[in-house]
């Protein structure tokens, strides 16, 4: 026996090779689908959204770490992906620097400014999506497609009109550049979830939560769809930015419950939130807002689902 | 005199208090949309702090202990009524714009405050001074925060067209507002940008070997300050 077999050291004594990086970039892989028919759905334009919110999240990464003297660390991609999700997130017809301006919120503001990577306390691509849409209003909600300006589905529904759901399920609407088509998020979904990064725990509750909540609430409102109506439910599934909320940025690990049952806390609370302002809210839309809301419960629904030490607790 | 000056650079940079204690947060982040209105709550609160440091001064010795604070708070709510009824006669927009926020000046902590640390212990000259002071602080910063939040929400400064607006219908080029500025996050955002570029420019200061005072709540006579904290409330009478 050689010596070599004696070596002391402290934990871990097994390192996988996945690391943050890895998985970022597993994330940005997941999301060529649907960026790639965003960019097919809605044109050139929709690339230079894209590509501006990328490399300008990117480039604000690295001029800042390098201003504070800190460790640059564009290498682990996830500033690529949170400029390629904010570009998801908005409408083709956005000006180039609006798209730049919610990046340098994003990364600046929301992720560096409270610790970078994993101190964040909001997704931060979510987070400057209502940021940009606070503040420009009009050019974030309108919706260009094949030249003409008209209503997304969900608003179309939401005024009680009736939607293709067939043409939403592809993806061949009106919409933020990434959220159109269903199929193309769940094959980038499902790419995540065979690779385990993603499980199905916060997307599934969600889900599954917002269904009752639209089965049960969507008769009282204009929309008239009897209780839990297959067509209803399918349409307000298919539109909007459910699908890419739910796969992409509910399950963002630093904005999200660790502990399992908090985990399915957080998919409920979602599911309700997103019901709440869709049927109810002012906008057709709401998952940004649920999205971010639930984010800053994250601390507080995990302090309450802290799971007891083995042979600790009991009953007092 | 020198003391008054020192009581003037005291309230204007060294306890600024908007930017240092952080005290009267709430019409600072309120009424601070425009330039116009930041000076206009700066200049009414000054104009109360000033009288109501004044009286209390002169009464320091009239008034019991165990009723300062109601004391205090009928004089400076006798000064605000005055205020208010001045601002919705002669400048009745302003009126408008500050509106719930000038009657809540009664309650405004930095008032309460300078009357508690200040105005109840020292001669009366200083006191107004230190009036002058701190309302001068407040007004510079609720007018910074006004500048920026106004430039950057609205392209005006002090209600002027600094920038000309895009105007997209008629295909004209120019600068796109960013609204959330005039909202209330903004003000938050603001604030805390101002914040920190003074902490930077303080930190620096102290690299190139400047006296940096570092600021505390009861001014500079601590000594005469030590024992409030248990006066203030006896804790017998505390419901």
């Amino acid at each position: 026996m050689s010596e070599n077999n004696f070596k002391l050291s402290s934990s871990p004594h097994i390192r996988d090779k996945v690391t943050s990086g890895n998985i970022m970039l597993m994330v940005v892989i997941a999301l060529l689908p649907a960026s790639a028919f965003g960019v097919y759905n809605f044109g050139i334009p929709a690339l230079i959204v894209l590509i501006s919110t990328t490399v300008s999240a990117v480039l604000t990464e690295y001029v800042y770490e390098k201003l504070m003297h800190k460790k640059v660390t564009i290498n682990d991609w996830s500033a690529v992906v949170t400029g390629l999700l904010l570009g998801l997130n908005m409408p083709a017809s956005a000006p180039w620097w609006m798209g730049a301006l919610g990046s340098v919120f994003a990364i600046l503001i929301i992720k560096q400014l409270f610790g970078g990577l994993g101190q964040n306390f909001m997704n931060p691509a979510l987070g400057a999506r209502c940021f940009l849409l606070i503040s420009f209003a009009g050019p974030m909600t309108r919706f260009v497609y094949d030249g003409v300006t008209g209503p997304t589905p969900l608003a179309v529904l939401k005024d009680g009109g009736s939607v293709d759901s067939m043409k939403m399920l592809i993806g061949t609407i009106p919409g933020t550049i990434g959220e159109t088509s269903v199929i193309a998020i769940i094959i980038g979904a499902i790419f995540l979830i065979l690779l385990g990064i993603i499980d199905l725990r916060i997307p599934g509750t969600y889900i599954v939560t917002f269904v009752i909540f639209i089965g049960i609430f969507g008769p009282f409102t204009k929309a008239h769809a009897g209780f839990f109506d297959p067509q209803y439910i399918t349409a307000q599934l298919c539109g909007g930015g459910l699908m890419l909320g739910a796969w992409f940025m509910a399950t963002d690990y630093v904005t999200s419950p660790i502990t399992k049952k908090g985990q399915y806390v957080y998919g409920i609370l979602l599911g309700v939130l997103t019901g709440l302002f869709r049927l109810f809210g002012g906008s057709a839309e709401g998952v940004s807002y649920a999205i971010i809301i639930s984010n800053l419960l994250v601390p507080l629904i995990e302090r309450v689902t802290l799971p007891k030490p083995f042979g600790k607790g009991g009953e007092k | 005199m020198n003391r008054c000056t020192e009581r003037l650079y005291n309230g204007l940079v060294k306890e600024n208090p908007t930017f240092v204690l952080m005290l009267g947060m709430c019409p600072t982040l309120a009424v601070t949309t425009s330039a116009t209105n930041g000076v206009g709550m700066g200049l009414s609160t000054t104009v109360v702090l000033v009288l109501s440091n004044m009286l209390i001064s002169m009464l320091r010795k009239i008034i019991p202990d165990s009723v300062r604070m109601p004391a205090f708070i009928v004089v400076v709510a006798s000064f605000v009524t005055i205020v208010q009824f001045l601002l919705e006669g002669f400048v009745p927009s302003l009126y408008d714009a500050l509106g719930l926020y000038i009657p809540l000046i009664v309650v405004n902590c930095i008032i309460l405050g300078r009357a508690e640390s200040y105005a109840s212990k020292n001669p009366v000259l200083p006191s107004i001074f230190d009036g002058i002071g701190m309302g001068l602080g407040f007004t510079v910063g609720l007018t910074c925060i006004g500048i920026v939040r106004e430039f950057i929400g609205a392209g005006q400064i002090f209600g002027k067209q600094i920038l000309p607006i895009a105007d997209e219908a008629a295909g004209k080029a120019g600068y796109v507002p960013v609204t959330i500025f005039i909202l209330a996050p903004g003000a938050f955002l603001v604030l805390a940008g101002l914040v920190a570029l003074q902490n930077k420019m303080k930190a620096k200061a102290a690299k190139k070997g400047k006296e940096v005072v570092e600021s505390q709540g009861c001014g500079e006579n601590c000594s005469s300050c030590n024992g409030c904290g248990g006066k203030v409330f006896p804790t017998g009478n505390e419901e």
